[in-house]
């Protein structure tokens, strides 16, 4: 877009790059706000539904679709309090360090082929890496809230979050060891082609460690039954128990971009990202690559695929949510250390003996063989380093 | 439409003074006087949980610098190790010690007069050695420059990519920096070990008032079912030092 606007608009460079950065911002931040409207009238609807009931009927028509916009309103209209000891600057920054950091993430989230805010080498790390920062604008709210409830939710957010980032951590390490690559876009285009391509269907301990992956997103972005830092029938709201009005509501937009960003992630690395079940465009012939019109359609296409992956995740959470009871704490706990860690280490290996078994799969026919031969590997001009290897072993016989 | 460039263009036209400044400068600064700033801030503060969000700050800015120079690996291993992992663990440390003496930490005048010394003292040193490290320049022709880590290994061991091996050997002469990074890390490896051994629980010398009761002989009705737990009351009450 900034060439465009360099090439054809003739902008300057420093006014063109600053306006594709505030549009691919922009573009963001609606991503999470505009989510968080309709997961949150979703959420409501669900609830009603899985609850026996109807949810949401009035606001905005038949089925109560305004409902988010009214809840929004409502908070905006409320009165913005702090308790008398609290600690002000933390309590008033802590919202924003949470949606921060949820926001940075979707940064080095791609949506489609070229569809990203900033294409990173090491994208998954950085999201992982990112998503973790979320957790300190909690423990800030709950500290500087003088408040009992917060500070017991937010000690209970910190102990959960950082136990769970091991096992998943691990279950992320599985498909980048797939792909060979840490950049998002890589190991989504390694999972062109049909169903069978997925990492999901890759061998059976990429199968077991996307459930892993699924109850370790669960837990690290604060869902029931792992919502244990808000628990409403003992800690009152726990980590929020004090904010009302919109800093209230920014921890919300943060806990439903999370979600949404976890979701994408198991997309992503399981589930072919933006490539669906049936690869309809290369069915027609048609590239995401070449740039022309026909490809723009091609990336909506993947775009329309990877969200409709990342909402059906959210929703499966939401579904998770209203059917199962709270954890207690040392069941979470027990959860990660016991059964997802050594699962997840186990499913690991498994992957790893496989890939070292097995390179093309169970049935070569069905699977083109991805992520074997890696460019930086190869000798000649394309290997990274080849050239200087020389060189550097006669720098080491000079020196003593 | 076709007016919209036209009317940018026009507004455009005028040539600014924003045009001739160098971006990657001013993120640097920007980057790098958050950093600085907050830095002094977390030394300035005296509420424990105020320095740790000051010192997030900081080495959020730092990682920011990281992927301003390119090195995006070294700044997400920055955000996840330092940012993360370490913060949060002080926060723990921090909540779990929230007593009134830690919470607001006010150090004499004795102790900020030693801080200082020790401060600049140190501030010498890095400076000394910073400045002290040839500047990188483009790699040398028939490398690929690829934005990896293996540049920086290769300069720990002591082998700057960026310079000509063969003309001059005395330039890449160095010890390179492998043997401090690996005191430093059995440093750090002996502070745990002796961290665990500080906070192991001792081995308890008085026997608890549970252990003297039931070192007592049990009543004939519990006689039977204590037969199994007999061998257990025995050598408690030897350890004890109780009566037989």
């Amino acid at each position: 877009m900034a060439e465009f606007l360099i090439n054809t608009v003739r902008l300057p460079a420093w006014l063109a790059w600053s306006v594709t950065a505030g549009v691919a911002a922009a573009l963001i931040l609606n991503v999470i706000a505009g989510g968080a409207l309709v997961f949150i009238w979703a959420e409501r609807k669900i609830a009603g539904r899985i609850q026996d009931r109807l949810g949401p009927t009035r606001t905005g028509g038949k089925f109560g679709w305004l409902q988010s916009l009214a809840d929004g309103l409502k908070l905006l209209a409320k009165e913005d309090l702090m308790p008398d000891g609290a600690d002000g600057m933390l309590f008033r920054l802590a919202p924003y360090v949470s949606f921060c950091a949820s926001f940075c993430a979707f940064i080095a989230l791609p949506f489609a082929f070229d569809f990203i805010g900033q294409r990173m080498n090491v994208g998954v790390f950085f999201v992982i890496a990112v998503l973790g920062i979320e957790v300190f604008g909690v423990i800030l709210a709950g500290y500087a809230s003088a408040s009992k409830w917060s500070l017991f939710g937010a000690m209970r957010e910190a102990a959960q979050v950082v136990s769970y980032e091991v096992p998943l951590g691990m279950c992320v390490v599985v498909p980048v060891m797939l792909a060979g690559s840490m950049d998002l876009v890589t190991i989504a285009e390694k999972q062109a082609g049909w169903l069978t391509n997925w990492y999901l269907f890759h061998d059976p301990f990429t199968f077991v460690i996307f459930w892993v992956y699924v109850t370790c997103a669960v837990a690290s972005v604060n869902r029931a039954p792992f919502d244990l830092a808000e628990a409403e029938s003992e800690l009152v709201a726990g980590f929020h128990t004090e904010y009302s009005g919109l800093r209230w509501s920014y921890f919300f937009m943060a806990e439903y971009g999370s979600m949404f960003l976890v979701s994408a992630l198991a997309a992503l690395l399981f589930l072919g990202g933006w490539n669906g079940p049936v690869p309809v465009a290369s069915l027609l012939g048609l590239s995401e690559g070449t740039g022309d019109t026909a490809s723009y359609f091609v990336r909506l296409l993947g775009m329309a695929n990877l969200l409709g992956k990342a909402s059906l995740g959210v929703l499966i959470m939401m579904w998770i949510r209203w059917t199962l009871p709270r954890l207690r704490i040392d069941q979470v706990m027990m959860t990660c250390l016991k059964y997802c860690t050594p699962l997840a280490a186990a499913m690991f290996l498994g992957a790893m003996l496989w890939q070292i078994a097995l390179p093309g799969g169970l049935v070569p026919g069905l699977r083109r063989p991805a992520g074997e031969i890696r460019e930086g590997w190869l000798p000649g001009p394309g290997g990274a380093f080849k050239v200087r290897s020389a060189d550097v072993g006669k720098v080491v016989q000079v020196s003593p | 439409m076709s007016a919209l460039p036209m009317i940018a263009g026009a507004l455009i036209a005028a040539p600014l003074p924003v045009a001739a400044i160098n971006w990657h400068s001013l993120f640097f600064l920007l980057f790098a006087s958050v950093s600085c700033g907050f830095a002094v801030a977390v030394v300035a503060a005296d509420n424990v949980v105020r320095m740790a969000f000051y010192l997030v700050l900081s080495l959020g800015a730092t990682a920011g610098l990281f992927f301003l120079a390119g090195a995006e690996f070294l700044g997400a291993m920055q955000l996840m190790i330092y940012v993360g992992g370490t913060l949060v663990l002080l926060v723990f440390g921090v909540m779990l010690t929230a007593q009134a003496p830690l919470v607001a930490i006010k150090g004499s005048g004795r102790d900020r007069v030693l801080a200082g010394i020790v401060g600049v003292a140190l501030l010498a040193l890095l400076l000394q050695a910073a400045f002290s490290v040839k500047p990188w320049r483009a790699p040398a022709a028939g490398v690929v420059a690829e934005p990896a880590a293996t540049p920086i290994g290769m300069s720990l061991v002591g082998v700057r990519v960026d310079e000509p091996a063969v003309g001059a050997p005395a330039a890449n002469k160095r010890p390179g920096y492998m043997l401090p990074f690996e005191i430093v890390s059995i440093h750090l490896l002996v502070v745990l070990v002796g961290a665990a051994y500080l906070a192991r629980a001792k081995r308890r010398k008085v026997p608890r008032a549970i252990e003297v009761a039931a070192s007592v002989e049990p009543p004939a009705s519990v006689a039977e079912h204590a037969s199994i737990g007999r061998e257990r009351h025995r050598s408690g009450s030897v350890l004890a030092g109780g009566r037989p």
